[in-house]
């Protein structure tokens, strides 16, 4: 029979892309009305109740747009761009545990499977640099390039501290090995690390360089408009809750925290989504601080600090579990 | 590095401030009495104009938006102007015209909601601009401290006059 063969786990694809998606959505309502309250401002009050319906008025103004594609541009990687940025961060959900047992796939190279997803989407910020053919989106991929090269490193050195600990690259199995005591503790360098390298991916302030809209106009999406900016914006936003989930699985325990309700499940999910709403609040509070510095103050610091830092966290965490 | 930990805590003890915004078309902000907004004219105590017609501010007005015709009142032989006609899609609020004004006739006040969909509408004459009242300064009276004569006070009689020299008892 056909409906035996099925992985039920496969229903939940619908629910995460339209929930990540919805999230997104509201995530932009969320981060502008935050930083106004940070910066004694409002932010945006008007539409709907407490101007939750901004997004989707935003939305509505997106999609109605001219879709302009440049004429002087590559017209095929202009198009591919942000079809290549969303749908990498889309495939990374797929290994993303959402709760206990409600994963799409558990796969046993997750971690790896997330890291190459991410670093697939920063192709798409190359090609959309390069296929403007302006020199502002230019340099927008440029700053992109160089920057990939400087986190891509440390990040993944970061979580092998997690990953020695576990013994396993499977998310569900990370979550598990932290029951007795979550990892932000005995790796608390490799999550310093892992954010730093994770605001640098996700191309959040003060790590925008990409796009640093004071100095590029918008950096590598200039050109972009209607419904493949909104794919751009989406795919950023995307990327936030996407390492903000993997900080709280990696380092706070996923969706582990007592039960305060009868059901397990339910509680877990619970306790896992107000961890990530905290992790994206400080996300944006960090927006709201700290300025941004320069590429090559970015790639030093990569190089010359963090990339020696997490090697000798991998050094002491190997050396601990080798003595014990 | 402890610099930027001391940022973050800066900037998340604001979330618990009042914030600054004022929701305009809601509540307005407060509007100091000397604001510089829309032009109008005042009268004296006594509820005449005080607009002479003297033309010191159209002279004075940087963007030229002022235009007015002096005529007298054959009755009392008071000046006032025949039109007094403000172009508000002009005029840059700038005051020096209340500066200029010698009997303290034009004066701006704090109203600043000047919004029409006709532009001409944005012309206003004299009958828009006159007000009943006298404005900012309620006991002047140009023509009670003017040497002019009109009728009712005649040559000597203003206040802190002196009553003419009639110059022949001067003779030695």
């Amino acid at each position: 029979m056909f409906f035996e063969n099925i992985n039920w786990s496969y229903v939940l694809i619908l629910p995460v892309i339209g929930g990540t998606m919805g999230g997104a959505l509201v995530l932009v309502w969320w981060e502008r009305r935050l930083l106004g309250f940070l910066q004694d401002r409002l932010g945006p009050n008007r539409v709907g109740w407490f101007g939750i319906l901004q997004s989707l008025a935003d939305a509505i103004k997106l999609v109605t747009k001219d879709d302009w594609v440049p004429p002087f541009g590559d017209r095929i990687l202009f198009i591919l761009a942000p079809i290549i940025v969303a749908g990498a961060m889309l495939m990374a959900y797929a290994v993303l545990p959402l709760g206990p047992g409600l994963i799409i796939a558990d796969s046993n190279i997750a971690i790896l499977w997330i890291l190459a997803m991410s670093s697939l989407a920063v192709y798409g910020v190359l090609l959309a640099g390069l296929a403007s053919n302006n020199k502002y989106s230019l340099l927008g991929g440029l700053r992109s390039a160089a920057q990939m090269v400087t986190y891509e490193v440390f990040m993944g050195l970061s979580l092998l501290g997690v990953v020695m600990l576990t013994g396993s690259f499977s998310l569900k199995d990370v979550v598990h090995a932290q029951e007795d005591m979550w990892f932000c503790i005995p790796q608390c360098v490799g999550l310093v690390i892992f954010l730093i390298a994770g605001l640098a991916e996700s191309h959040r302030l003060p790590f925008d360089l990409p796009e640093a809209e004071h100095e590029l106009t918008a950096g590598f999406h200039t050109e972009y408009s209607g419904m493949k900016f909104a794919l751009i914006m989406a795919a950023e936003y995307l990327s936030l809750i996407l390492i903000s989930a993997l900080i709280v699985v990696l380092f706070f325990g996923g969706w582990l925290g007592p039960q305060f309700l009868p059901s397990a499940l339910l509680s877990g999910v619970l306790w896992y989504g107000f961890k990530v709403l905290i992790v994206i609040n400080f996300f944006i509070l960090l927006r709201a601080a700290i300025p941004r510095p320069r590429y090559d103050q970015l790639m030093s610091l990569g190089w010359k600090i963090l990339l020696p830092l997490s090697l000798i966290n991998v050094l002491i965490t190997g050396a601990i579990l080798l003595g014990t | 590095m402890l610099s930027q930990i001391k940022t973050l805590w800066t900037v998340f003890v604001h979330l618990f401030k009042r914030n600054e915004t004022v929701q305009y078309p809601e509540e307005m902000p407060y509007q100091a009495p000397r604001y510089r907004g829309r032009i109008i004219l005042t009268r004296d105590p006594d509820g005449e104009e005080r607009c002479v017609a003297c033309n010191l501010c159209a002279v004075a007005c940087p963007v030229d938006c002022i235009a007015l015709q002096k005529t007298e009142k054959e009755e009392d032989g008071r000046w006032y102007p025949e039109f007094f006609r403000i172009n508000f899609s002009r005029c840059i609020m700038c005051g020096l015209c209340e500066e200029a004004c010698p009997t303290y006739a034009i004066q701006l006040t704090p109203d600043f909601e000047l919004c029409e969909f006709d532009r001409n509408n944005m012309v206003y004459e004299k009958e828009h601009l006159l007000i009943e009242g006298t404005g900012k300064y309620p006991d002047y009276s140009f023509w009670q401290v003017a040497g002019k004569t009109i009728a009712g006070k005649d040559k000597g009689e203003a206040q802190k006059e002196n009553s003419p020299e009639d110059v022949r008892s001067l003779l030695p």
